[in-house]
């Protein structure tokens, strides 16, 4: 059992991710921002890979993605920063990242470094489910790796339970139809498709990320799930910043309170 | 056998790499655009707008001056004669037909020269569908002229600012604002490019000019089958149009021209299987310019329709199996090349169909070859780029 499942034993409701991206605002500032984020009280630690090209992503995460490229991140980099991270980080961390630079790195050689380094687990947005089970699950279980597929409000139920089956650590539920950063608040609609999903008594937990961006938005996403994800509200955070810890303290602080 | 798999993929190359959220889409079009493309009613309305709407079969033209400096028997596929002055339509005809069967109330498009999004605008003011077309900010600057089209037209023209601000800066805009509107939104893709099943449907679209040249040449020179055929290649739609019948005909030689920018080796060139690797781009596996990092390289070609880091997959296999023989050709033959077919023809081509027309220099032949360029479109678009260069 790995982190990740060991945290969603133990904690059913109100689990916190926060999704960063490696190597921004500045290039050192990896390590220091997980440090921050597990001292301040969040339960996961969403590193994402900066990619040229993230499709799924809005302005916010695009920009970061850009920063962190012209600053010289690299997957190589980044496990060379993240080799110690055991030794100060304790909750569970997932990588996010798009399939291109892995594939290019070497998918079995970058599972096996995920391993070594105490990655827990790795969410691949353009990694499609049948990709996954023909060319990659004996891997990823190999190396003790949870994945995790996105599910929209689109998915159908048929495939929802297909998702159910493959995934291992938790299923990332996308709010609404959009990229990362575009809304925040929610809306019937939306929370008619949290309750869909939430009936469906999958075996995994599920997040909701995607328009979460402060304690309303995590409170009233929790109630339908087993907690929330934060990428680009935090990405603007740790943006402004003058003091990178304070300003990661006092921001997970105000959402968890 | 070329030819497309079930999983939609042509040889190791193809598929559809593509974040959950377009699932329902991309499945909804590939269980659908095969049966709606075979039914009578989507044909008889497919073929009677390429007539009457788009003005085919557009000719294959003899070209007698160029022939006897080359030493070849030349014809020239004139796709710039197509209403909207490149072969684009012929795409976006099949797909607005398509749209409409599936009940889609919005068209958006990815550009790169401005033609794919002048050929989308047009389909969409024809059929009375709200139109928004991403292109970079920096083709916004250079193809003028088709951005005001297109808003003439009444689309939404919308600059992608992120990264290189060129073409496959529109196309990831262009698929986040599929991911943000799934439902009542379709996607024509300009290209044969993107995740299947889309560059199998664009080249089938693009397939008539094939089709066409078999007519034709049978005419004209008692054979379906030339020599040689060569189209320029930025993500492959005219090659793929002109190859596509010929595909499984070894007899034909296949040319792809690719644009080598200021040389394949400047670190200003789009000639992508000079430079590239295997990776992902855009929903599908293929050939693309990257990095070692995995990071995609931007690219630079003086034509804005040839300045994309990757090909379409089906272009990859025919790379990879040795199918088709690439040519990179530097911004300035192609220019060259321009204007010998302005002066010797009285065309004035599109710069990306310039690029192809050059590739007659780096290729062998025999005497008294028969050699199909596919001239995929006209140069009024480029009258900028063409005075800017100043070489006439």
């Amino acid at each position: 059992m790995n982190r990740l499942q060991t945290l969603f034993e133990n904690k059913k409701e109100r689990v916190l991710s926060i999704y960063f991206t490696a190597g921004f605002p500045g290039i050192d500032d990896t390590m220091p921002t997980m440090e921050a984020i597990a001292s301040a009280g969040a339960d996961i630690i969403e590193i994402g890979v900066p990619y040229s090209d993230p499709i799924a992503d809005g302005p916010t995460i695009q920009d970061s993605n850009m920063i962190a490229l012209a600053n010289g991140m690299s997957l190589k980099k980044l496990f060379d920063q993240i080799k110690d991270m055991r030794n100060t980080v304790s909750i569970p961390v997932v990588l996010m990242g798009y399939l291109n630079p892995i594939i290019q790195y070497g998918m079995e050689r970058f599972l096996q470094k995920c391993q070594e380094v105490g990655v827990d687990g790795l969410i691949l947005p353009d990694l499609p489910m049948q990709q996954y089970l023909d060319e990659f699950k004996d891997m990823f279980e190999k190396y003790g790796l949870s994945n995790t597929f996105l599910i929209s409000p689109q998915t159908s139920e048929e495939r929802i339970r297909q998702i159910d089956e493959h995934s291992s650590g938790f299923i990332y539920m996308v709010s609404s139809h959009s990229i990362t950063g575009a809304k925040t608040g929610l809306t019937a609609d939306q929370i008619t498709y949290f309750k869909r999903v939430q009936a469906m008594n999958l075996k995994n937990p599920r997040l909701i990320g995607f328009g979460i961006s402060d304690a309303e938005t995590f409170t009233n996403a929790s109630k339908y799930s087993n907690g929330a994800i934060i990428g680009s509200a935090f990405i603007k955070t740790v943006k402004n910043s003058v003091d990178l810890k304070a300003s990661i303290h006092k921001y997970i602080k105000s959402v968890i309170q | 056998m070329i030819k497309v798999d079930e999983k939609g993929f042509y040889g190791k190359f193809g598929g559809a790499y593509i974040p959950e959220m377009l699932h329902p889409n991309i499945e909804e079009l590939k269980d659908s655009y095969e049966q709606i493309m075979a039914s009578e009613e989507f044909q008889t309305e497919f073929q009677s707008l390429l007539k009457d709407y788009v003005g085919r079969p557009t000719p294959l033209y003899f070209a007698k001056r160029i022939s006897e400096k080359y030493g070849a028997k030349i014809y020239f596929k004139r796709e710039d004669l197509c209403h909207t002055g490149a072969h684009k339509v012929n795409n976006t005809v099949g797909q607005i037909i398509l749209a409409k069967k599936l009940g889609k109330k919005r068209i958006i498009a990815e550009t790169g020269a401005g033609q794919h999004g002048v050929a989308t605008a047009t389909v969409c003011a024809l059929m009375g569908l709200e139109c928004t077309v991403y292109m970079g900010a920096l083709d916004i600057q250079r193809q003028r002229p088709n951005v005001e089209r297109m808003r003439i037209l009444g689309a939404k023209v919308v600059p992608a600012t992120s990264g290189s601000q060129t073409l496959k800066d529109a196309t990831n805009e262009a698929m986040r604002q599929w991911i943000s509107n799934p439902v009542d939104t379709h996607y024509i893709i300009g290209s044969v490019v993107g995740p299947h099943p889309y560059p199998e449907m664009v080249a089938r679209f693009q397939s008539v000019i094939s089709e066409e040249i078999k007519s034709q040449l049978k005419e004209k020179e008692g054979r379906e089958n030339p020599d040689i055929v060569i189209a320029c290649v930025g993500g492959g739609s005219n090659a793929a149009g002109a190859f596509y019948h010929y595909y499984n005909t070894p007899e034909v030689r296949l040319v792809a021209a690719e644009a080598a920018g200021l040389g394949v080796n400047s670190g200003k060139s789009a000639a992508t299987t000079a430079l590239g690797t295997e990776g992902i781009l855009h929903g599908s596996k293929t050939i693309l310019m990257q990095t070692e990092d995995g990071q995609v390289v931007e690219p630079h070609s003086i034509s804005a329709g040839l300045d994309y880091p990757g090909i379409g997959p089906v272009h990859a296999h025919l790379f990879d199996i040795g199918r088709a023989e690439f040519v990179a050709v530097e911004d300035e033959d192609a220019m060259k090349a321009g204007i010998e077919l302005s002066r010797m023809e009285g065309i004035i081509p599109a710069i990306e169909t310039s690029h192809a027309i050059h590739a007659l220099n780096m290729i062998e032949y025999q005497k008294g070859d028969v050699i199909v360029i596919n001239l995929s479109g006209r140069g009024d678009k480029d009258l900028d780029t063409y005075i800017k260069w100043g070489g006439y």
